[in-house]
Order: C-alpha cells, then sequence, then structure tokens
C-alpha cells in the first residue's frame, strides 16, 4: 500500500489554479495571502534583527577587543628589592574602578643561581592571582611559599606548585628598569615549565594537551 | 454616578422611585436624597468591576483559573509553588525599592550599601527581606520540585511545565549568584571571583563565558554595572514571564492527585465486581 502523505504530494500542483483556490490565475504559484504572510514575518524579522544584533554585539563586544593598552608602573627603585625576598607592591590593574582595581604583586629580584626560567626578566614579579580561581595569595617567608586561602594552594618560591588544586604556576607580570627604577606591566601566564603563554584565567591548565582547551583569547 | 445608574435599565430604580438630583437634596428632604447617595456610592465598586468585566471579558478567564476544580487529596504541599511565586513577588518589591538608594559603580557600591542599611528609614529591613528571601526563595524552589519529583507530577502531559521549572530554577540560582556581589564588599568581591572563575574553567566556551561575565579581562567597574543589570532587569523579566506561562499549563492541565490516592473506578464497574 503505497504511503498516503506521498501521494497527495505528487498530485499537488505548484499552480494555485490547479489547487482550485478562490481568486486564482493563471500562472501564479504563490498567492497573494501566502506573500503577504512572508512578508510580514521578514518584515518582523528584520526590525527584530535591527535591534536585537547591535545589543547583543554591544553586551558581547568586551569579548573581542583588549582596550588596555601596556601600562607600566613604577613600583619604586632598585635598591627596595633584593633576590632573597619578595617585596610586596600594590599596582593598579583597573583604571576607575577604586580599591578594586587595585591589586598586591610580590617583587623580587632575579637570581641567575636560583632561577631556572628563561624569561628574561630583570626582576621578578609573581602576580597574586591564585591560579586556581584567582583568590588572593600569600607569601610566607619562613616556608618560602606562597599560599592561597581560599582552598589550600600552595606555591613554591618561584611560583609553580607545590602542593593544592591549583593547575598551573603563578602569573607573573613584565618587568623592567629605566633609570634605577622598577617599572612592571602586563600579567602573563606560565606552564609548570615557567615557558611564557598569554594571560588566561585561573582554573585553565597549560600543560599537554590542555593548553588546546583553553586557547588565547583576544582580550588577553 | 449617575450616568452609570442610568445604564442600569428601568427595573433596578422601581424601590427607590427616580435618582436624586442635586437640586433636590436641598429642598427638605435630607434623610432619603442621603440613602439613595450611600446606595450609589455602595454600587460604585460593583460599577467599577463590571465596567472592567465588560470589556476585557476577565471573569470566565478568572472563574476557570481560581475556581478550578483540583483532585481529591489535594494538601498544603500543592501551596509550595505558590509559595514560590510570592517569594518572588517579595524579591521584586523589595528589590525595586533597594534600587532606588543602590548605586552600581565600584566606588560607591558599599557605601550606597551602607547607606541603607544604617541611614534609610526601614532600610535595614528591606534589605533584610531581600537577602534573606533570596534564600528562602532557594529553599522553596527546591521544595516545589521535591513535591513535583515525589507525587509524580511531571510526567505526561506536564512534561512541558517541568522543562520551565527547570529553566526557573537555573534562573533564580543566577539571581543568587549575580545578586550576591552588589553588596560589593570583601565576601561579594572574592566569591564573585571565585565564582567568575569557575565559569572560565570549561574547556574552550569557559574564558569567553567569563569574559561575557567581568565585561572584559579583568574584574572591574564594567563587572558591577554588568551583574546589576542582569540581576535587575534581564533575569526578572525572563522569571516573571516564564512563571506566566507555568501558571498557564497549571491551569490548562490541572494537577496531579497524590501518589498515596488510587484511581477511582466508575461507579458501573464497581458495582459489578461485587
Amino acid at each position: 500500500m503505497p504511503d498516503p502523505r506521498k501521494r497527495r504530494k505528487e498530485k499537488r500542483s505548484p499552480f494555485t489554479v490547479d489547487r482550485g483556490i478562490p481568486g486564482a490565475y493563471e500562472g501564479e504559484t504563490v498567492t497573494r495571502r501566502r506573500l503577504f504572510e512572508g512578508g510580514a514575518l521578514t518584515a518582523g524579522g528584520i526590525a527584530s534583527a535591527a535591534f536585537g544584533l547591535p545589543a547583543l554585539g554591544f553586551a558581547a563586544g568586551p569579548l573581542f577587543s583588549d582596550d588596555s593598552p601596556e601600562r607600566f608602573q613604577d613600583v619604586g627603585p632598585e635598591a627596595d628589592f633584593n633576590a632573597r625576598t619578595y617585596v610586596a607592591r600594590v599596582i593598579t590593574l583597573v583604571a576607575d574602578a577604586g580599591e578594586a582595581g587595585k591589586t598586591t604583586i610580590y617583587v623580587r629580584k632575579f637570581d641567575p643561581s636560583r632561577d631556572t626560567d628563561k624569561l628574561r626578566q630583570p626582576y621578578v614579579a609573581i602576580s597574586t592571582r591564585c591560579a586556581h580561581l584567582g583568590c588572593p595569595v600569600r607569601y610566607v617567608q619562613a616556608s618560602e611559599r606562597f599560599i592561597c586561602p581560599c582552598h589550600g594552594g600552595v606555591y613554591g618560591f618561584d611560583g609553580t606548585v607545590s602542593g593544592g588544586p591549583p593547575v598551573r604556576p603563578l602569573d607573573r607580570l613584565r618587568t623592567r628598569v629605566v633609570d634605577g627604577r622598577v617599572l612592571v606591566g602586563d600579567r602573563f601566564s606560565v606552564d609548570s615549565k615557567l615557558q611564557k603563554f598569554s594571560v588566561r584565567d585561573p582554573s585553565n591548565h597549560l600543560d599537554g594537551i590542555w593548553k588546546y582547551l583553553y586557547p588565547p583569547r583576544p582580550t588577553t | 454616578m449617575s450616568a452609570l445608574k442610568r445604564r442600569r435599565g428601568p427595573g433596578r430604580n422601581e424601590e427607590t422611585g427616580p435618582p436624586a438630583t442635586p437640586g433636590r437634596a436641598g429642598n427638605g428632604k435630607p434623610g432619603l436624597d442621603r440613602e439613595e447617595l450611600i446606595r450609589q456610592a455602595a454600587e460604585v465598586p460593583i460599577s467599577a468591576v463590571a465596567w472592567l468585566d465588560e470589556r476585557t471579558g476577565a471573569s470566565p478567564f478568572l472563574r476557570g483559573f481560581l475556581y478550578r476544580k483540583v483532585p481529591r487529596g489535594t494538601n498544603w504541599f500543592y501551596t509550595l509553588g505558590s509559595a514560590t511565586m510570592f517569594a518572588f513577588l517579595s524579591q521584586a518589591v523589595t528589590g525595586v525599592f533597594l534600587a532606588m538608594y543602590y548605586d552600581p559603580s565600584a566606588t560607591r557600591a558599599y557605601e550606597s550599601v551602607q547607606h541603607i542599611t544604617n541611614d534609610v528609614f526601614l532600610g535595614q529591613l528591606v534589605r533584610g527581606m531581600h537577602r534573606w528571601g533570596a534564600t528562602v526563595m532557594v529553599v522553596l524552589v527546591f521544595l516545589h520540585m521535591g513535591r513535583t519529583f515525589f507525587f509524580g507530577a511531571y510526567k505526561y502531559p506536564r512534561e512541558l511545565n517541568w522543562l520551565i521549572g527547570v529553566v526557573l530554577l537555573v534562573l533564580t540560582l543566577a539571581m543568587g549568584f549575580t545578586g550576591y556581589l552588589l553588596p560589593f564588599d570583601q565576601r561579594s568581591f572574592w566569591a564573585t571571583v571565585v565564582g567568575v572563575n569557575i565559569n572560565a574553567s570549561g574547556p574552550i566556551m569557559g574564558p569567553y563565558l567569563a569574559d561575557f561575565l567581568r565585561g572584559g579581562p579583568e574584574f572591574g567597574a564594567a563587572t558591577l554595572s554588568r551583574f546589576y543589570a542582569i540581576h535587575m532587569l534581564l533575569i526578572p523579566g525572563l522569571i516573571a514571564a516564564l512563571i506566566g506561562a507555568h501558571l498557564y499549563l497549571v491551569a490548562k492541565l490541572g494537577t496531579t492527585a497524590p501518589p498515596w490516592l488510587k484511581a477511582e473506578k466508575p461507579r458501573e464497574l464497581a458495582r459489578e465486581e461485587i
């Protein structure tokens, strides 16, 4: 037995005259009613898109633009820092956000006998943003460790993970020395071998195949 | 008033005679006119409702919605949905009034919340209602969900209502997440940092989601105003619309009997079995 739906489809003529629609005329395949239905829907769709798409783009715009040019901040004269311990400094990450836009960083002089990284920074500036979920870590000189209060992340003297949930070492900041003063610039991330990556969010792995699952973003 | 009265037709006024006119009030018959005025005044609310009903046709709808039949065995657990809705309404009302004093800027937010709590008349009460009401609403949502689950009220034909309920649950939690930042103290700041970074931990899309929530790569002033707009405009609108759809389906499909009640047999069948 043939499929009744299929048979009806075969029989149906594209011409409205053949289908016996009132007001049909020779050669017409779309009735006026159909045309106006489609026209009204299209006009409504265009009108909605005309305000909807710009609004969506407006909300999602910050995803695709990096509107913070690199800005080096003075954190003090070279004499303030040494290679044995970290000195805490407060820098501004986001302007116009008051106290919420400021953050503590830890700075020490690069120590060729102790540091193994090839980052070529004259000073080691460690970001206090924990690589687990972003809480502020604190440096404890007695154990030469960075310790996070939230979920127990622990980092060694060079910022690599020594325990707890963090997935990569602490982020660092670019440093340079100008006229005897130490300047601190943009943040960058490092993998467990202290190789440089563009800054990633906390919780984003940077080792093995993981680094392909957390690709660099346009904002960083 | 008298215009409304006249439209009622002739039959209504037979007992009291023709309607009093202002001119007769001063002509020695104050008692009758006063009675008549009171009678007319008493009819004002009825006339107003009738006026509305005539133009909206609301009463058949309201009768069907408010006086619908419910199954035998309906009990207090069936009020949890309404309770959740009233928790939402309470949040909406207190939220609107908190917004009159709150300042969603990174430098002023904390001070404005302190101002609400310490200086504004009844500010502590209204903020407390909003703050504790949020917890109450989440608890009620889960109790309502548990009732629906354990009573089997999610089954055919009510699956769509369950799905709408799931979306409402997620939106309620999103309200909690976005609202938590607004006091902008240490606790709310760091809790939101952690929450956004949990979003960032999803592979590939996660960091973009975090950028969207923060309004950029860093947690800043844009983040607070973003959370504020999501908290007070976007999600409440969605929740209100979905509650409407949820209630429509409840009214259309009716509620289920508790699972411990057996289905009633038709009477003839029951007699035959004896």
